[in-house]
């Protein structure tokens, strides 16, 4: 069996949907960093059949919030000293700042300024463009 | 009201409504008296995209206040050319004038106008987004016509999807009791779904989609007529294919109410036959002046001034 050794100090994101890590591990530009990290993926679970998991070592600055628009299940853990000191899921943002709006028509395709959607459905996980209204729907990054 | 930054309809209350259809209705009645009140003030009307009509009517609404105007008609004639940012020529605009019009194609300019403006802001229209003050202008002329703005069936009929003046009625006629809308376009150009959901269905508010005026104009008090725009589509033939689907003439009227209210924002191209103008129920050059008084009694209140 594939082993991958256990971290010091960061984080394991954890219960990740089959086939969702890669996404995260791009959306997080894991593949641009100096540190040490490990995308698990097709790993057996006894919950979800087949999942994938995420391992950095390292602090991440960016609120991981956002992951729960692919699944509110996600476990996120924060390590130090070798142990897990948080465990918590991802809730839904209010605010999401790391999208860009796809309208075309939108002030932000032209203007140098930071995008932002407000959630108007919690259930949907619909969210508007603060700018144009653009309705998105999201499930996945 | 002084001060003010009006991006879309609900940034008014609906007494600031009246009160701004109050202020027309005395300046109609005594233009005389408000002729001199904006001496000294500077109006500055941004319009990045080409407009005949809303920039005239600013222009001519702060001529006839007394006050001056400057500003470009198109963003070739500006440092927009170089390359500035929308919030860089506001606060630049910020320095000399005391109130601010922008037009502006990209849908939310004028949000982000908005915030960078230190003067009263006017939203001018934000491509297919929305357009305020053409929506003030519908609402004076419906009260005015109507005498009423609530128990009233609105059909909109053209460009739904990306006319703004659509989007910006829907939402200022969605605060007023029994407002029922019926939707006229082809399916390509219908609401947008935010619309629907966040002013519509938020709301409960009664609406009817139809691809077919002549079945539905019986039940209309008020026609409102849009331009399928061919700037708002990205290829041709699509514009070719839609643009003469949706056309007003005496025969399509002849089912009509006696006291139905024909509107349109303006400029027509073929969407309303000329030989409706003479009809008493078209009132679309009606529209068009109040669109210069309502603007009055806007850069009027934004400035804070109060005339005896």
């Amino acid at each position: 069996m594939l082993k991958v050794t256990s971290i010091d100090k960061g984080l394991v994101i954890d219960h990740i949907p089959q086939g969702e890590g890669i996404k995260i591990f791009h959306f997080l530009n894991l593949d641009k960093v100096k540190y040490r990290v490990a995308l698990l993926m097709n790993v057996p679970s006894e919950k979800m059949g087949w999942k994938d998991i995420i391992k950095i070592e390292n602090e991440i600055s960016m609120n991981l919030d956002i992951l729960s628009i692919i699944n509110d299940k996600i476990t996120i853990n924060i390590i130090e000293a070798g142990k897990i000191i948080k465990k918590y899921h991802p809730a839904i943002p209010k605010v999401i700042n790391q999208i860009k709006c796809k309208n075309p028509r939108c002030v932000t395709s032209v203007e140098n300024i930071q995008n932002q959607f407000n959630l108007i459905n919690k259930k949907t996980k619909e969210y508007s463009c603060q700018y144009c209204e653009e309705i998105i729907k999201l499930n996945t990054l | 009201m002084k001060g003010k930054k009006l991006i879309d309809p609900s940034d008014l209350t609906t007494t600031e409504i009246e009160d701004l259809i109050k202020l027309a209705n005395q300046i109609i009645q005594n233009e005389e008296k408000y002729s001199k009140c904006c001496e000294n003030k500077l109006l500055a009307t941004l319009f990045y995209e080409p407009s005949t009509r809303t920039r005239f009517s600013f222009e001519a609404a702060m001529l006839r206040l007394g006050g001056k105007v400057i500003g470009f008609s198109e963003p070739n004639s500006s440092s927009v050319a170089k390359g500035e940012s929308i919030s860089d020529t506001i606060q630049t605009v910020c320095c000399y004038a005391d109130i601010i019009a922008m037009r502006h194609p990209k849908e939310g300019s004028a949000y982000v106008a908005a915030n960078a403006s230190t003067v009263s802001f006017i939203n001018a229209g934000d491509g297919g987004h929305f357009h305020p003050t053409q929506t003030l202008t519908d609402l004076l002329t419906i009260s005015n016509l109507k005498g009423r703005l609530d128990n009233l069936v609105i059909g909109l009929c053209g460009d739904l999807k990306f006319g703004r003046t659509v989007h910006s009625l829907i939402k200022a006629m969605s605060r007023y009791q029994n407002i029922t809308f019926i939707f006229i376009s082809p399916e390509e150009l219908q609401v947008p779904d935010y619309i629907k959901k966040e002013v519509l269905e938020k709301n409960k508010l009664k609406y009817d989609e139809s691809t077919n005026l002549e079945e539905v104009i019986s039940k209309l008090d008020i026609l409102y007529m849009t331009r399928v725009q061919k700037e708002r589509f990205f290829n041709e033939s699509d514009y070719i294919r839609l643009k003469d689907m949706f056309i007003l003439d005496l025969e399509k009227l002849k089912n009509a109410k006696k006291d139905l209210t024909i509107l349109h924002p303006l400029p027509r191209v073929n969407e309303i036959s000329t030989e409706i103008d003479d009809d008493p129920r078209a009132a679309y050059f009606k529209q068009a002046k109040f669109g210069m008084y309502i603007r009055m009694a806007l850069i009027l209140k934004f400035l804070g001034i109060e005339v005896d």
